[in-house]
């Protein structure tokens, strides 16, 4: 019986959850802690059993108060969906247990609360967004999460944390507002918002000047929200000043959303029909994408703040995944894909990392990393990892999702992305080589004191599973293989 | 905070009839336009208008800042509640039409609208009078 209702009670289980913690709270608020870390292990346990279902028979299609769409609101969980959900979930459970010693320095004790209460509601809207097949619901889900994530970033004691919030949300407002006049054109033009109504509606319609408006409207919006160069701006700020468990979640929760909203859109909505043979738009995504590539790159060398050039480096992560999807055949979609997972463990691992150092040793420049090593041996190792697999090195799973982009380049012909991809190895080499030259081979100075730099579990196990998840992915990359094929089936299939 | 007369009567006069509106316009959610959101917002704006009429002080003394949070939570678990009995009695979320009361099913789905409408009204109202009074109150040490 259950079952069936998989894709509301992931949505409405989060959204108890975030009341029970409002409740917790009010009577002890260190209660907050274990009830929010419940309900998101029983929520991944939950994408986990959705992931099953999808798995064995397809396409999930749910109808909200049983009004069949087009007329009702539909639910909507096919292989895709169901593959992001429980990378977001994951991601969601691991940033959750480590916020608990993290935040303690960065939040104030009073807005614990609250804090838990806006990271499940967060995850109430990414769980929302994945699950839906109507486009307003959508809509109305990235802004729970968002609005969610303005909150987020700003809860921390900084000041530069506060302005970094505020600039989030004026970006991200101006992004819904684009993807709501989006939705609005097409709502005028079909009378209906259900995705795949509208994918059967829009064929005739492909030369109406509004559903180029409208098409271009989306495009701006989502790509402000996934931070795609050069609408990347509001990013570097909200990562490097949010409070350390934020930037892990916005960086892989929040960025992996907006990539999931753009495929969805790009794809099910306005389908490869019109993206490829009617407006040539990926052509022209790929090139920004590739843009995005180096610059991010490029500008990720020359920051010496360490989350500082993490998030820069994500501005370049985000164009590999647009780069697959512009590219557009199966293989290089296969890569990019893939890469939601690697940038996913990658991403979430190197923050907790940042995180962490600034947490025990107080360390933010890249600079006073000297011996770094010596003294937080786990916490390098675990950043070791993720930056050998951030360059693409066997035996990583970075090397997978650089390996499919690559070939699936080759076989489109573009040589040029080739280079691109390879010479973006190049500078993420060179960027990361930098922090663990720092770590690993400089003696500290004689005068550092020998501070107490032992992490605490609830923050190390975070970040060794996600470590760990890199390079165990590269030797059983079958099983994320098997699902994104099936998922790059349907999207490029049209359905 | 001054007297003033002129605004005290008016907000004496007014409050009444807005929350009289705003139920109206709750309850109609289901047959006609309207609904939750807008009803709770005009609520709301009731007890905002209080705010500015007599102070912070004296309407925090009203309506606390317990009674709210209850409040907001009490509204979206009418909602969740609701939509999960649906569930129990065999039909989708929010599938009303499944829930046995001695009623046809129009009514039951016209009960039950406005049932989760009233929730939706209660969590508006508490969210939004909530916000403007963290708004208006500085934080201590500040």
């Amino acid at each position: 019986m259950i079952s069936e209702h998989l894709p509301i009670l992931a949505v409405i289980l989060p959204l108890v959850g975030a009341l029970t913690v409002l409740l917790a709270g009010w009577a002890e608020r260190r209660y907050c802690y274990p009830v929010a870390v419940a309900v998101l292990t029983i929520q991944f346990g939950l994408s986990l059993a959705i992931l099953r279902e999808v798995l064995r028979g397809g396409t999930i299609h749910y109808y909200l108060g049983d009004w069949a769409p087009p007329w009702g609101i539909e639910l909507v969980v096919d292989h895709l969906s169901a593959y992001v959900l429980v990378i977001l979930v994951f991601l969601s459970l691991l940033s959750c247990i480590y916020a608990k010693r993290s935040i303690g320095g960065e939040i104030d004790p009073q807005k614990t609360v609250a804090f838990y209460v806006m990271f499940l509601l967060l995850v109430v809207g990414v769980c929302g967004i994945t699950v839906t097949g109507d486009i307003f619901n959508l809509y109305v889900f990235l802004e729970i999460s968002s609005i969610a994530a303005y909150t987020l970033v700003a809860s921390g004691r900084e000041k530069k944390g506060l302005l970094a919030g505020f600039n989030y949300l004026i970006m991200g407002t101006i992004s819904a507002c684009f993807i709501l006049i989006g939705i609005g054109h097409l709502y005028v033009v079909t009378g209906t918002l259900n995705m795949a109504d509208l994918a059967r509606l829009l064929p005739p319609l492909y030369d109406s000047t509004i559903i180029h408006v409208a098409f271009i409207f989306f495009i701006v919006g989502l790509s402000i929200k996934t931070a795609l160069f050069p609408l990347h701006t509001w990013l570097p700020d909200a990562y490097s000043h949010a409070p350390s468990a934020i930037s892990v979640l916005i960086s892989t929760v929040i960025s992996k959303m907006g990539i999931y909203a753009t495929i969805r859109i790009l794809f099910s909505v306005f389908t490869v029909g019109f993206i490829v043979d009617h407006l040539p738009i990926l052509e022209f995504f790929a090139w920004v994408a590739a843009i995005a590539v180096i610059a991010g790159s490029v500008i990720a060398i020359a920051q010496t703040d360490l989350k500082r050039m993490l998030a820069y480096s994500s501005v370049s992560q985000m164009g590999y995944i647009m780069l697959g999807i512009g590219i557009a055949n199966s293989v290089a979609m296969t890569g990019g894909v893939l890469h939601i997972l690697n940038h996913a463990l990658i991403k979430g691992c190197l923050f907790m990392v940042a995180g962490a150092i600034i947490y025990r040793v107080g360390l933010r420049k890249i600079d006073d990393f000297k011996g770094l090593a010596g003294r937080m041996p786990y916490t390098c190792a675990a950043f070791f990892i993720a930056a050998i697999s951030m360059i693409g090195l066997p035996p990583t799973v970075g090397f997978m999702s650089k390996w499919y982009l690559t070939l699936g380049a080759i076989e489109a012909g573009e040589w040029f992305f080739v280079v691109v991809i390879l010479a973006s190895t190049l500078l993420n080499a060179i960027y990361f080589w930098r922090v663990l030259e720092y770590a690993y081979f400089r003696h500290a100075d004689a005068e550092t004191p020998e501070l107490e730099s032992r992490v605490p579990v609830s923050m190390l196990l975070p970040m060794l599973v996600l470590a760990a998840g890199c390079v165990v992915f590269f030797f059983a990359v079958s099983i994320p293989l098997g699902i994104i094929d099936a998922a790059v089936a349907d999207l490029l299939g049209g359905a | 905070m001054r007297e003033n007369v002129v605004i005290r009567t008016v907000t004496r006069l007014a409050v009444p009839f807005i929350l009289v509106f705003g139920l109206y316009i709750i309850l109609h959610g289901s047959s006609r336009a309207g609904g939750g959101f807008q009803g709770g917002v005009i609520v709301a704006s009731a007890f905002i208008l209080i705010g500015i009429a007599f102070g912070l002080d004296e309407t925090q003394r009203r309506i606390r800042e317990k009674v709210r949070t209850i409040a907001s939570i009490l509204g979206i678990s009418i909602f969740i509640g609701i939509g999960l009995l649906c569930i129990l009695f065999g039909a989708n979320f929010l599938g009303y039409a499944a829930i046995p009361l001695p009623l046809d099913t129009p009514w039951v789905r016209g009960l039950m609208m406005e049932a989760v409408e009233i929730g939706i009204g209660i969590t508006v109202m508490a969210v939004m009078t909530s916000i403007f009074y963290d708004v208006a109150t500085k934080e201590e040490g500040e």
